[in-house]
């Protein structure tokens, strides 16, 4: 069974982003970039599947400029076998990349698309339900175990009263929860290698996608700020602040 | 034209989420209808009926909606989406799961998590991790949302007369299985909608010591959550996660306990109205947000805090 995985270049998690003065959005030039948390953990997961026997190619996808080529080997050298990179400077938002996603299942056939329930930067948490509605397949979102047998996934899935679990008929997509693994750092040897794994470029016209944004960005805003509160010396004092000036006890 | 919003519910009731949702439905032109898509759901359609501001029920009754599917909800919205403007649901992990599903079906954008409603086709939202909030004009004939509960009041409950109309279930897709669900009991009120949260970190340092904030919770009437170090490592279950990628809450009192206050974090509670940090490291950066911090090893003030308030109590 071949795994497609999309992965997507975003801003490091630890990088404290600033709004641009103008408003007109976030400013990220010289910032480290990485690959987006959860796709490292799908791409972890895909592994794993490979390294059972369950899976049998990983295909690890990406979509934006040039320079998702890193992300890309990133994923090979975690040890993902080729990758596809949809290159295009067009602002690129989930339903683009569902559709995007769409046209290279139809072209790779993958039995399951393994890929992250949220991107770190627009937090959206869409992509992976929007591809599977729009391949008509079903889909097992916030995965925290992921078990393959006779042509289905059953899946146990984070959800906000505890654990769910389903099963779903494969071909499917799944989308990946922080508990499911933790992802595998890339040896030298790795990463030297994935230098020589294939990397096919395709773009949205050789694609037939439209990927035009539906969502207009109008402003981007800082956040009210909280203002800096107080340090207290004991219990007592604390107690006695949230009743009397916090008025919340 | 009109709204629809799809409740949250367990089949007896309806989830506080749902009633968020609606008052969010309110500022959106046309009458609000809900649609109750569950099995033997009676009593969960009568109690959206009575919400404020909702002007019909539709009672979808399938025995595959007992626990339902993404691919047959999704389905069923479908079905039913020429007849509105705007499709809503809360932004939990229920809405968050059909709602994009349905939007592509519907080749429309979804706008995720919206925590203000500006007019028809413009909302705010929060991107990385809440550290800058945009605004978003939807370009689509049709609009599905999902928004995030603590930015709105609850509709009232109670005064609404809303007619329950019946409507037909789409026959399931068979695509996916239901197979169950682990829900842990609790005394405790619910982390989304608590007055007080208390969350514990890495700094408890196990689940057994996870006691120590359960005793300072139920003196205080409070939820308990955490953060993702305290779920990773096995302290507590998923379901206490606060932050980016877990629940938000925005209780009258946040009490974080030996949390470092990464970004992640801040992101699920910094909309608590009061905030308190008890951490041993003076520079943690949750001081920075907290309105009262208290530096110090939190298994001796911990226990402290529990005592004086009992002690204020009487
Ligand atoms: C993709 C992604 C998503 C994430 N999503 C979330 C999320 O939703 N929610 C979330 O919380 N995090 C999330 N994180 C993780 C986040 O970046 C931090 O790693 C995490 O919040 C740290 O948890 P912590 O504060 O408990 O642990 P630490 O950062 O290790 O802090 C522990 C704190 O406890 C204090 N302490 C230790 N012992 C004591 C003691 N005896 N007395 C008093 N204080 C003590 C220490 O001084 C320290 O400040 C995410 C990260 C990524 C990459």
């Amino acid at each position: 069974m071949r795994v497609l995985v999309p992965v997507k270049r975003v801003v490091d998690y630890n990088v404290k982003i600033r709004v641009k003065a103008d408003q007109s959005g976030v400013d990220i030039t010289g910032a480290k970039m990485s690959m987006n948390p959860f796709d490292e953990i799908a791409t972890e997961e895909a592994i794993r599947l490979k390294e059972r026997g369950v899976a049998s190619e990983i295909v690890a996808v990406s979509m934006g400029e040039a320079k998702c080529q890193e992300t890309l080997r990133t994923a090979l050298a975690m040890g993902a076998d080729r990758a596809i990179l949809v290159e295009t400077s067009a602002e690129l938002q989930p339903l683009a990349v569902a559709k995007l996603l769409k046209a290279i299942v139809a072209r790779e056939q993958p039995g399951l698309v393994l890929m992250g329930k949220q991107a770190i930067d627009d937090d959206s948490n869409q992509t992976a339900q929007m591809l599977a509605g729009l391949l008509g397949w079903p889909q097992a979102t916030f995965a925290s175990r992921i078990e393959i047998a006779d042509g289905a996934a059953t899946v146990a899935r984070e959800v906000d009263e505890g654990i769910e679990t389903i099963r779903v008929r494969l071909p499917a997509v799944v989308s990946v929860d922080l508990r499911l693994n933790e992802p595998r750092y890339a040896s030298l040897p790795n990463i030297m290698k994935a230098k020589k794994k294939p990397l096919d470029v395709l773009t949205p016209e050789t694609l037939g996608v439209d990927p035009a944004p539906r969502l207009e960005y109008l402003r981007v805003e800082e956040p009210p700020k909280r203002k800096a509160g107080v340090k207290v010396g004991s219990v007592q004092e604390l107690v006695a602040k949230l009743k009397s000036e916090a008025g919340v006890i | 034209m009109s709204v629809l919003v799809l409740a949250q519910h367990d089949n007896r009731t309806l989830d506080k989420a749902t009633l968020h949702t609606v008052a969010a439905a309110a500022r959106l032109p046309g009458p609000i209808h809900v649609l109750v898509a569950g099995h033997d759901c009676g009593a969960v359609a009568e109690a959206a009926a009575a919400l404020e501001g909702v002007a019909e029920v539709l009672r979808v009754e399938h025995p595959a909606y007992a626990d339902p599917l993404a691919e047959d909800l999704a389905a069923l919205l479908v079905s039913m989406a020429a007849d509105y403007d705007h499709l809503l649901a809360p932004a939990t992990t229920f809405g968050k799961n059909v709602m994009p599903r349905v939007a592509a079906l519907l080749d429309v954008a979804q706008v995720s998590d919206v925590v203000e409603i500006l007019g028809p086709d413009t909302f705010k939202r929060y991107i990385y991790a809440g550290n800058a909030l945009a605004t978003v004009r939807s370009r689509d004939a049709r609009r599905v949302l999902t928004v995030r509960t603590t930015a709105f009041p609850p509709a009232g409950s109670g005064a609404g007369r809303a007619e329950i109309a019946t409507v037909a279930a789409v026959e399931p897709t068979g695509l996916s299985t239901f197979l169950g669900r682990e829900v842990a009991k609790r005394e405790r009120p619910e982390l989304t909608s608590a007055r007080i949260v208390v969350s514990g970190g890495r700094g408890l340092g196990s689940g057994e010591n996870f006691k120590l904030l359960e005793e300072l919770a139920d003196v205080l009437g409070a939820a308990v959550g955490a953060s993702r170090a305290a779920v990773d490592a096995g302290f507590v279950p998923n379901d206490y996660q606060v932050g980016q990628t877990g629940k938000i809450v925005a209780p009258e009192l946040y009490v974080a306990v030996g949390i470092s206050g990464a970004i992640q974090h801040l992101a699920g509670m910094k909309d608590s109205k009061v905030i308190v940090a008890i951490n041993k490291d003076e520079e943690a950066p949750i001081f920075q947000i907290a309105d009262y911090g208290i530096v110090g090893d939190l298994f001796k003030i911990v226990p402290e805090l529990t005592a004086e308030l009992r002690r204020a109590r009487g």
